[in-house]
């Protein structure tokens, strides 16, 4: 069996809500990173699209390009990735962030050559904590059905569906092609290391520490959300702060507080929690978006 | 004033009994919740409470709204101590004003439990022993330290993961 054709769909449906600025459009060495993105992959594939949302329809910026909308409104990433395998189920699909001025063509070229249609998808594992990289990464049509009935479960976070599916996770071929860049003081050392002053200097970095305040380097958890955490009672005594702004994989507040139980060693197990969104009450499963203030609320036991 | 309030200094029963004043109204039932000077066979000096104010005072407000709807009362009020308090304070006032008194009982009687239950305000006990204690959430960090389902069961702390 031969595979499916491959199609290639940048993500440039997104809010940039931290950078406050619209991502596709930043400026690394004199071209805009929408441009470089599509550039890249076009190369490499049979047709290229952007992934917009409905209001983007006629954005300048994304103009001139061939593009898929949105089906449904307000998933993040994966909202893209289900409309390009529903508007094209027969293809597999190559997809790539639009905030990934890092990316060569070796890490490319690399996980093309490493395709296998016998799972649902292939992708890089994360260099930074070894958690699957989902928006630089090939979908196969099988993905589609796989997709499709995580959405209907509510769940939104693909980096959760490839850990949970039939995802083939390849090893990362340099340490900061996926390196993302989320707020303007990234931006800004990236933009300065691409105008050719520095090169990336790949591996020899250590690791941004996932709980420190952003630096002014790219931060290395790609796809990380920047988040408040604000702790009360006996958590906050456990946790010895009552706020914390920290950098997170996690994409909902069970993962989030697995991830803060074993950092500042929480006692209370989260069945007897409930957790805040954004000063009102919220699910454990909900999709968290960045710049959100999560509070974990031990029982209460007012009068 | 915000129907649920919180308050770092002494409650003023008289200023909140005037909240409750209403011509159409011919009964008032006041609670006063009290620090008491033990707690589960152990002697207590003082409390300590914390709230997560933004949503303690929108979930007090909703309990309030629903006692009023509910229980067909004319003014509800409820206000909340914070911070540290000695045996014999005012912790918790909560006033209800209603046409007869029967809704007026019912309707506090409500507010209170839900209060208790369902606003993000906690409770840190200092025992004459030298040691404290956060009420209701000491027993929950043993049981997940003991890995045990048994000895927390039914004590209504637990809350739905999906």
């Amino acid at each position: 069996m031969s595979k499916a054709p491959l199609y290639g769909l940048v993500l440039a449906g997104g809010h940039s809500r931290r950078m406050r600025r619209d991502k596709a459009s930043l400026d690394y060495a004199g071209r805009p990173q929408l441009a470089r993105a599509v550039e890249l992959l076009r190369a490499r594939v049979a047709r290229c699209f952007v992934s917009i949302r409905a209001d983007q329809h006629q954005d300048p910026q994304r103009d001139g390009y061939d593009s898929i909308m949105d089906l449904l409104p307000d998933l993040g990433p994966i909202g893209g990735i289900h409309a390009a395998l529903a508007a094209h189920p027969d293809k597999a699909w190559l997809i790539l962030a639009c905030d990934l001025p890092f990316l060569d063509a070796a890490t490319l070229d690399h996980l093309i050559a490493q395709r296998s249609e016998t799972h649902i998808a292939t992708a890089y594992r994360s260099s930074h904590d070894g958690l699957p990289e989902p928006l630089c990464a090939i979908f196969e049509p099988a993905s589609r059905v796989v997709i499709e009935h995580w959405l209907e479960q509510g769940q939104h976070c693909p980096r959760t569906l490839l850990a949970r599916s039939n995802a083939l996770l390849l090893e990362p071929i340099s340490a900061s092609a996926l390196d993302n860049v989320n707020t303007p003081e990234q931006y800004a050392a990236a933009a300065a290391q691409l105008a050719g002053d520095t090169p990336p200097t790949s591996g020899t970095q250590p690791p941004a520490d996932p709980h420190s305040p952003d630096g002014a380097r790219p931060a290395h958890a790609a796809h990380s959300l920047r988040l408040t955490v604000r702790y009360f009672a006996l958590l906050r005594e456990q946790a010895g702060r009552s706020t914390e702004a920290l950098q997170t994989q996690a994409c909902t507040p069970l993962q989030l507080y697995q991830e803060l139980r074993r950092l500042h060693g929480l006692a209370l197990d989260p069945q007897f929690l409930r957790v805040a969104i954004n000063d009102e009450f919220g699910d454990w499963h909900a999709r968290l978006s960045d710049g959100d203030t999560v509070a974990f609320l031990p029982p209460v036991a007012g009068g | 004033m915000n129907a649920f309030s919180l308050h770092d200094t002494v409650l003023s029963t008289e200023r909140l009994r005037q909240s409750l004043l209403d011509p159409g109204c011919g009964g008032c039932v006041v609670f006063e919740g009290w620090v008491r000077d033990r707690n589960d066979g152990r002697r207590v000096l003082r409390l300590e409470y914390e709230a997560f104010a933004p949503l303690a005072l929108r979930e007090g407000s909703r309990i309030l709204a629903e006692a009023r709807e509910r229980f067909g009362v004319e003014r509800a009020y409820c206000a909340h101590r914070i911070g540290s308090l000695a045996i014999g304070e005012l912790a918790v006032w909560t006033g209800v004003s209603a046409a007869h008194r029967g809704e007026a009982f019912e309707a506090a009687r409500y507010i209170i439990d839900q209060v208790k239950h369902r606003v993000p305000i906690w409770k840190k006990e200092h025992y004459e022993s030298g040691d404290s204690g956060w009420v209701n959430c000491e027993r929950c960090a043993a049981a997940a330290d003991e890995h045990t389902e048994t000895g927390h069961a039914g004590h209504g702390h637990r809350h739905a993961l999906t």
